[in-house]
């Protein structure tokens, strides 16, 4: 079969590119290599409302439950409260992935792109000049060769497109943040408030979330950082803190999963390819968090894509302007926030502990986190001297 | 040679993301190791559920 355009990963990335270039008029497929689109999960599930809603109208069925903001808790129990508009790309409502992720896909498909599930792409298929001319998909147990003019890379951590179109993508066991989530209900859970635990016991180069879904649901997980990482450890990690911590709770479901945290890669397009979302690193590395970014990288995708088509230059020079639109808007933060996350998994519990009491004099409600990075250098110049560049 | 413990895996692709070769891929609700592995057990120790295994005592090479 033969488009404009194969998509490989049907994500928040991946449809919000497809739907995009759909509209536009170009001939999209897009491929999902699990038979079910958006499970199993592998996300706290957390998204600012304003962040959401500037890019798409939800749909209620998509949303678990809204909360009022976050709470940070440091590793002796000082906390901290942040409202809900001032908490960042990842507080506001919670989402049910499974629904959202299945209703953007719709959307595209309804833009008129061709969705394509249990399809798993083995390889590029490849012009006499070495670049992409396609994909080679197993849909459904049966050899697919789709030919296109375009491949746009959604797929996730453990992306393959970008490594063939010769963009080594791989991540440093510094650079994944492993993460294991129980589902759990539990009458501790405060229905109206995302929390953050901070500990080096806790979460090694992580912490420990509670991401309220309603009526005492919530996710409750942890990341720990690869290179403190020993087998098995996030899942062993959360039990104990279930059991030191939350006595009470019953787990309904368990999920595992990596999180991009190294910051922008070098390269996110090649000669006739780019790359979204997970697969192109675009996750924040300091929350973790990345459907924002992911979705924002689609609809720019899709838009360059659709510019490069109509004047037929798919060369990576061609593709460029996509490169340098995200870098020049979500990729600042996710620069600024890589060297924060470099800083953050290096401190003891006392240095977290200290930071937390330098604040506590002061009223955080109103503030977000480079307005808190401000005052934390303000108060703390010798310690936090090393991120003097990031508020400038 | 690295093996995975299928029982185990929560199979969420966190091992592919860090291997250096592409020798590891996600299928569904299973992980499929390929002959470039290299035994350089990234992924073993990543993993989140420990599924991930370098048994005879192979000795990391990288």
């Amino acid at each position: 079969m033969r488009c404009d355009v194969v998509v490989v990963g049907a994500g928040p990335a991946g449809s919000m590119a497809a739907r995009h270039m759909a509209e536009k008029g170009l001939d999209v497929v897009m491929l999902e290599k699990r038979q079910e689109i958006g499970d199993p999960v592998r996300c706290a599930e957390g998204v600012s409302k304003t962040g959401l809603r500037s890019l798409t109208d939800p749909d209620p069925r998509w949303i678990a439950a809204e909360v009022r903001g976050a709470r940070l808790h440091a590793p002796d129990g000082t906390t901290m409260v942040m409202s809900e508009d001032r908490s960042g790309n990842e507080v506001g409502y919670v989402l049910e992935r499974k629904i959202f992720d299945r209703g953007l896909a719709m959307q595209a498909a309804l833009a008129g792109a061709r969705v394509m599930v249990k399809t798993r792409a083995l390889d590029l298929l490849r012009r006499p000049d070495g670049s992409a001319g396609g994909v080679k998909a197993l849909r459904f147990g049966e050899v697919l060769p789709i030919e296109a003019d375009l491949v746009i890379g959604a797929d996730g951590v453990e992306s393959k497109v970008g490594r063939w179109a010769g963009i080594d993508t791989s991540l440093k066991p510094k650079d994944i943040e492993v993460c294991a989530q129980f589902l759990v209900y539990d009458p501790a859970v405060d229905d109206d408030y995302c929390e953050f635990f901070f500990g080096n016991d806790i979460a090694p180069g992580g912490y420990v979330w509670s991401f309220p879904k309603g009526r005492k649901l919530a996710n409750l997980g942890l990341g720990v950082l690869g290179s403190r990482c020993q087998p098995g450890a996030p899942v062993r990690l959360l039990r104990q803190y279930l059991e030191r911590n939350r006595p009470e709770a019953r787990v309904v479901e368990m999920v595992v999963g990596g999180v991009p945290v190294s910051g922008p890669i070098e390269r996110t397009v090649a000669d006739r390819m780019m790359l979204v979302g997970d697969s192109a690193r675009q996750s924040d590395p300091i929350t973790g968090g990345g459907i924002l970014n992911a979705m924002k990288a689609g609809v720019m995708a899709g838009d360059v894509a659709a510019v490069a088509i109509s004047d037929g230059d798919l060369s990576a020079a061609g593709l460029m302007p996509y490169e340098e639109k995200w870098r020049e808007t979500i990729g600042r933060q996710i620069a600024r926030h890589y060297q924060l996350k470099e800083f953050f998994s290096r401190q003891t519990d006392e240095d977290l502990n200290s930071l937390m009491h330098s604040m506590q004099s002061m009223d955080m409600s109103q503030m977000d986190l480079r307005g808190m990075l401000k005052v934390l250098i303000k108060l703390n110049p010798k310690k936090l001297w090393e991120l003097r560049n990031l508020v400038v | 040679m690295l093996t995975v413990d299928r029982y185990r895996c929560g199979y969420c692709g966190a091992c592919v993301g860090v291997c250096p070769e592409m020798a590891l891929e996600l299928v569904e609700t299973w992980i499929e190791i390929s002959p470039e592995c290299v035994e350089c057990g990234r992924c073993t120790k990543i993993c989140p559920t420990g599924a991930l295994e370098l048994s005879d005592k192979t000795e990391a090479r990288t």
